[in-house]
């Protein structure tokens, strides 16, 4: 419990800073009121407007923590929204909607770890095309229009509330603690962060790293239909053109912010989530603020320079040397480039 | 010959095959019209994609031009309504300005030993947000200096406009081409994208060459911008969103290798016009939805990528 | 003296790779460089290149002293290198590599033809016939390291270090080497060899200098020394104190594991092992002769191409290592640090990862079995960590290589691998694990050990099997397991008569 809290201090505090920030210009940040059954209030709204980019941001910390990248999660946020409305147009169902929704995230996952795992593409490569692809097929699902319906089961699910509570933040939080679950409470994790190391001595230790990767590239494909099908819902309609556009950037930035390294390793799920709400703290306190929405880009920039700096392997040494207690989660394979492993060879 | 440039023919004959297609689908496809046409609408895809070709040799990415060209336009339209400047000034102090934001994400790139994503990603960002804080709302370009270059051109004959944006647009593939295969600078980038390690033992200034990468991206950026707002006679932050993408697609499909040491920069001219034809495909066909151009230059991307992996394992198998 | 060192001294974190090395290279000379993975051959030309900095000593050049701070000053000062790994780029065009740098031209741009011409200059003498337009890849690699030797010499000229430059060429491509390599001695440079192939050694070399853990052994000129001479010195045996050969009762032959026929092409000759309960088996031979490639065939890392496995259940499967891994064997590598440890994760992930990965993912194992684990492994090969926590990497080699032998044990494996298990660690580590070993073969474990040390082989093996050309060429047991017969069978066919 210690290590946990110290391993997400660093984004409790920026969170705490974004709030305190946010309250200082809105001092009325912390007023939750609860009409017509459910809460109101602005903490209340940054956990549901944060859903998308939180799912996001789960599957995809897995995929970064075996040092690949999921690009296309924005674009298969619009394949399974617009798979999701079309089987409601066609009266399939909520059931049959979620698990086609689903079922066509989990294909995309496939698609993507086929391509890293068999055919050794590059990740941001591999993930490039479906980027690119997606939001194409997902048009041709929809037929090129926003594809509107009326079910309110199924919109339920985008802006209902559950004991007051949004429901798109229980599909996260339940998502984030079910994943953390089976990756914490099973080997899952530790053999993702082993593949993600050093994927060769990975292979020779017996684990089966090719069907793991792409367990998690069909994970973060996962949690991307959850996000589209949440999208789909609030608004009642799936946008392909819009839909879960540039959140893939949001949930790497929510994956960076959470100090989860881009060469893989180590991860927390739960610092992941933060780093998403950081995110949404920051839009909703932009917006409350009175700055226009688009400030929020050069407050992300800022963010993602300073997280940079921190995590460069060049920097990272002087500051380990300043703050030993940081020096356990550092890494001494990294900061050493592949040829300065010499000393036992010849 | 090289199998090395196997791609590129590959890209000649598969433009070849798609225009064939089209010509014989529709005859009036293959007239000077459509040809100008083609060059002036992709004028500041083509512009981009010469920059993108460069960082994508040297084996980086570069997120940030679709946002630098939306800045660039807001900047110019800005400056002109603002100040008395004549727009060859404003074209002028844009220049610098992307050319050394290029540099500097360079640097960083160099100096924090970062993935060029994600630094480059910071610059999309925080050029979008720039472009946001001059102004929120299109800002029309009303000069009679911008009208007239917009309505520059030569007639080709079959009454065809090469417009000066089409020029500006090849005159950049042929600069890029230059810089590229005819430079020091240009070896120096194969050098990086072979291998940086290597390229750094055989005397390459890496860091040198990086910044030079981006900077060139950068300042091709802003002259893609400067024709985009020639274009639209408008500055809007909004604008060419996802360009970037379109780019890295373009100069992929144009042969290059997407981890960097191989390619040619008039693949990528080739690769802007296939992109190009298939929307005036599109267009001419009439039934054909918009979102086909996706899916097909989507499958274009998963084929040259296949290509050039089982190019490297018959390299290696040699 | 066109190059020498003096009391060249370089340390690691836990291992002195060079220990005052003195050594000189005349001009006009070929001077061979020897000693196994370890001695301090990468080290000593990491050193003159400027690649490492050392930490006392002189190198003088021409009898003055000189502080290369990167291969690219040494270059400058004289001193060009090529290594096994070709170091030049192969996207690039034969002549782009050769001009690198330096290309002419005019108002800033190539002059194409000129850089052609300069590079077909730069390669004439080479014997070469090769369109430099060309990109370097489509090369063999024969002409490759020639291409990257010109370059060296063209920016140097005075003293050239070939790295292992003939590791990966056919006898034809040897013999284009090494007239470059005698027209370049003609010429004046000196050279500096290093080989495991000995009988290039003795073909091309004038002089010869031996090192052994980071100590100067011997220069000899080769004419004065002949192969056993050679081989003793390197694996540092002195052939009059025979050590006695250990009896051990050689348990039931029914309870054995069957390789038949099993190898792959291009890598290790198809040959037949059997490995019985309890036993200790040795594998001798030089660098690059096939030990590591006989090791990664049985342990599936790299699949056999033919022959098959068998034990009294069956066939068994080794398509990869996890099929083989559920076949009960274990595989320590030798390059601890890209095959072995997981350097991020702490020392009890290490430990636990090969039973958890045996176990699958749904079936973690708890952790306070893990700790246990953990604690009673660090406790029992004394593995020095201040907690089971600390991340892998940051431990000595030694103790990196005990942790590794501990995943393992933990594994309870039939039949244990040993790559190198002794190479780069300290005595004391050194000794342990050699105690383990007979200490688990007691108990009905199976090894098999590969080692350059003969000493280490003649004390724990029954039986050692001779690896030669990538080929098994003898198989001594019994009273016949010595190092004196070893180095015979190492140095064969020569000798044998």
């Amino acid at each position: 419990m210690k290590s946990v809290l110290r391993r997400i201090a660093p984004q409790l505090l920026t969170l705490a800073a974004v709030i305190v920030l946010v309250s200082i210009y809105f001092p009325n940040f912390w007023q939750i009121v609860y009409v017509n059954d459910r809460l109101v209030g602005i903490p209340i709204d940054v956990i549901k407007r944060g859903a998308p980019v939180a799912l996001l941001a789960i599957g995809m910390t897995l995929v970064i923590a075996t040092r690949g990248i999921d690009l296309s999660v924005g674009a298969v946020m619009a394949i399974c929204g617009a798979s999701a409305a079309w089987s409601i147009d066609q009266g399939f169902g909520l059931w049959a909607a979620l698990g086609i929704a689903i079922f066509a995230g989990l294909v995309c996952g496939l698609w993507n770890g086929l391509l890293v795992a068999v055919f050794n593409i590059q990740p941001i490569v591999a993930t490039l095309i479906l980027m690119v692809a997606g939001r194409g097929i997902a048009q041709l699902i929809t037929g090129g229009t926003i594809l509107t319906f009326d079910n309110d089961a199924f919109s339920y699910l985008g802006s209902g509330t559950l004991l007051g509570v949004p429901v798109p933040a229980v599909i996260w939080v339940l998502t984030g603690i079910g994943v953390g679950l089976l990756v914490r409470r099973t080997a899952l994790g530790l053999l993702v962060e082993s593949i993600g190391v050093n994927l060769r001595a990975s292979t020779l230790t017996g684990i089966n790293s090719r069907v793991l990767l792409i367990a998690v590239y069909m994970g973060s494909g996962f949690c991307a239909a959850l996000a589209g099908i949440i999208a789909t819902a609030d608004i009642r309609g799936a946008d392909a053109n819009n839909a879960g556009l540039w959140l893939e950037l949001d949930a790497i930035l929510a994956v960076v912010i959470g100090g989860n390294s881009l060469l893989g390793g180590r991860f927390s799920i739960l610092a992941s989530v933060l780093g998403a709400m950081i995110i949404q703290t920051i839009n909703t306190g932009i917006l409350l603020a009175g700055f226009p929405s688009e400030f929020n880009l050069v407050i992300k920039a800022v963010l993602v320079i300073i997280i940079l700096v921190l995590q460069s392997p060049r920097v990272l040494p002087q500051l380990a040397y300043l703050w030993p207690g940081r020096r356990n989660t550092t890494t001494p394979a990294k900061t050493a480039a592949p040829n300065s492993g010499t000393e036992t060879k010849t | 010959m090289s199998i090395r440039a196997l791609p590129l023919y590959a890209t000649i004959a598969i433009f070849l095959l798609a225009y064939l297609i089209c010509y014989i689908q529709f005859p009036a496809m293959l007239s000077t019209r459509v040809i100008g046409n083609l060059l002036t609408d992709n004028a500041y895809l083509g512009i981009v994609a010469v920059g993108m070709t460069i960082v994508i040799v040297s084996g980086g990415i570069d997120l940030s031009v679709g946002s630098v060209i939306a800045f660039a336009g807001v900047f110019i339209a800005v400056v002109l309504r603002d100040t008395g400047l004549h727009p060859l000034v404003a074209f002028a102090m844009l220049l610098t300005i992307t050319t050394a934001f290029g540099a500097a994400m360079g640097g960083m790139i160099y100096l924090l030993a970062m993935p060029p994503f994600i630094v480059t990603l910071a610059g999309m960002f925080l050029a979008r947000g720039a472009s946001y804080m001059l102004s929120i709302d299109s800002v029309p370009i009303a000069d009679p200096f911008y009208q007239m270059m917009q309505r520059a051109y030569f007639v080709m004959p079959g009454r065809g406009r090469l417009t000066l944006l089409g020029l500006i647009m090849i005159a950049a593939v042929i600069i890029g081409m230059i810089v590229l295969h005819r430079t020091r600078f240009g070896t120096n980038v194969y050098a990086l994208g072979g291998g940086e390690a290597t390229a750094k033992l055989m005397g390459v200034a890496v860091g040198q060459t990086t910044v030079a990468v981006y900077a060139f991206s950068g300042f091709m950026a802003g002259l893609s911008g400067i024709v985009f707002s020639i274009y639209t006679s408008a500055g809007y932050p909004l604008a060419t969103v996802g360009v970037e993408l379109s780019a890295i697609a373009a100069v992929v499909i144009g042969g290059t290798l997407l981890t960097g040491g191989s390619g040619y920069m008039f693949g990528t001219l080739i690769g802007v016009l296939t992109m190009g034809l298939i929307q005036t495909y599109i267009v001419f066909d009439g039934s054909l939805s918009s979102w086909w151009t996706k899916i097909v230059i989507g499958g274009l991307l998963l084929m040259f990528i296949l290509l050039q992996k089982g190019l490297l394992k018959l390299r290696i198998h040699q | 003296m066109l190059l020498a060192t003096r009391d060249l001294t370089k340390t690691f974190p836990g291992t002195r790779a060079l220990d005052a090395v003195s050594f000189g290279l005349k001009a006009g000379e070929v001077h061979a460089l020897l000693g196994e993975n370890g001695a301090g051959k990468s080290t000593l030309i990491k050193c003159l290149t400027g690649a490492y900095k050392r930490d006392s000593g002189d190198i003088l050049f021409e009898g003055q002293p000189i502080f290369p701070q990167s291969t690219l000053e040494a270059q400058a000062i004289g001193i060009g290198t090529v290594y096994q790994e070709v170091n030049l780029l192969p996207n690039l065009t034969v002549a782009e590599n050769l001009t690198l740098g330096h290309q002419p031209r005019r108002f800033g741009m190539i002059r194409t033809r000129a850089m052609i011409a300069q590079a077909d200059e730069m390669l004439a003498g080479y014997g070469l016939d090769i369109d430099v337009r060309r990109t370097l890849d489509q090369y063999s690699v024969a002409v490759q390291q020639i291409v990257a030797i010109a370059r060296a010499v063209h920016l140097s000229g005075r003293v050239l270090i070939l790295d292992e430059p003939t590791a990966s060429l056919d006898a034809r491509e040897v013999q284009m080497l090494f007239d470059v390599v005698r027209d370049l001695r003609a010429r004046g440079l000196g050279i500096i060899f290093i080989s495991h192939f000995l009988d290039q050694v003795f073909e091309i070399s004038d002089r010869l200098t031996i090192l052994r853990n980071g100590q100067h052994i011997a220069t000899r000129d080769a004419a004065d020394v002949d192969r056993m001479q050679l081989i003793t010195l390197m694996l540092g045996h002195e052939l009059q104190q025979e050590t006695a050969t250990k009896v051990r009762p050689m348990a039931d032959s029914t309870d054995a594991i069957r390789f038949t026929g099993v190898g792959r092409r291009g890598r290790i000759a198809p040959f037949d092992l059997t490995v019985h309960k309890g036993e200790v088996i040795g594998m001798a031979g030089l660098l690059g002769s096939g030990r590591t490639e006989s090791a990664e065939v049985l342990f599936g890392a790299v699949p056999s191409d033919s022959g098959t496995a068998e034990d009294s259940n069956g066939t068994v499967d080794l398509r990869n290592p996890r099929a083989a891994i559920a076949a009960g064997f274990a595989f320590a590598p030798e390059d601890r640090k890209t095959d072995g440890i997981i350097a991020e994760l702490s020392v009890r992930e290490n430990i636990i990862l090969a039973l958890q990965a045996r176990r699958g993912w749904a079936r973690p194992i708890p952790q306070a079995e893990q700790i246990r684990m953990a604690n009673d492994y660090i406790a029992r090969l004394d593995i020095r960590t201040p907690d089971a926590e600390k991340p892998v990497g940051l431990l000595s080699g030694g103790n990196q290589q005990k942790v590794i032998l501990a995943r393992w044990l933990a594994t309870n494996p039939r039949f244990l691998i040993l790559d190198e298990p002794t190479r780069g660690i300290d005595v004391g580590a050194h000794a342990e694990i050699l105690r383990l070993i007979e200490e688990v073969v007691t108990q009905g474990m199976s090894i098999l050990v590969i080692s350059s040390e003969l000493d280490e082989l003649v004390a724990v093996s029954h039986r050692v099997i001779v690896v030669r050309d990538r080929q098994h060429v003898s198989e001594l047991t019994g009273e016949a397991v010595t190092s004196d017969t070893i180095v015979r069978a190492i140095a064969a066919p020569e000798v044998v008569a």
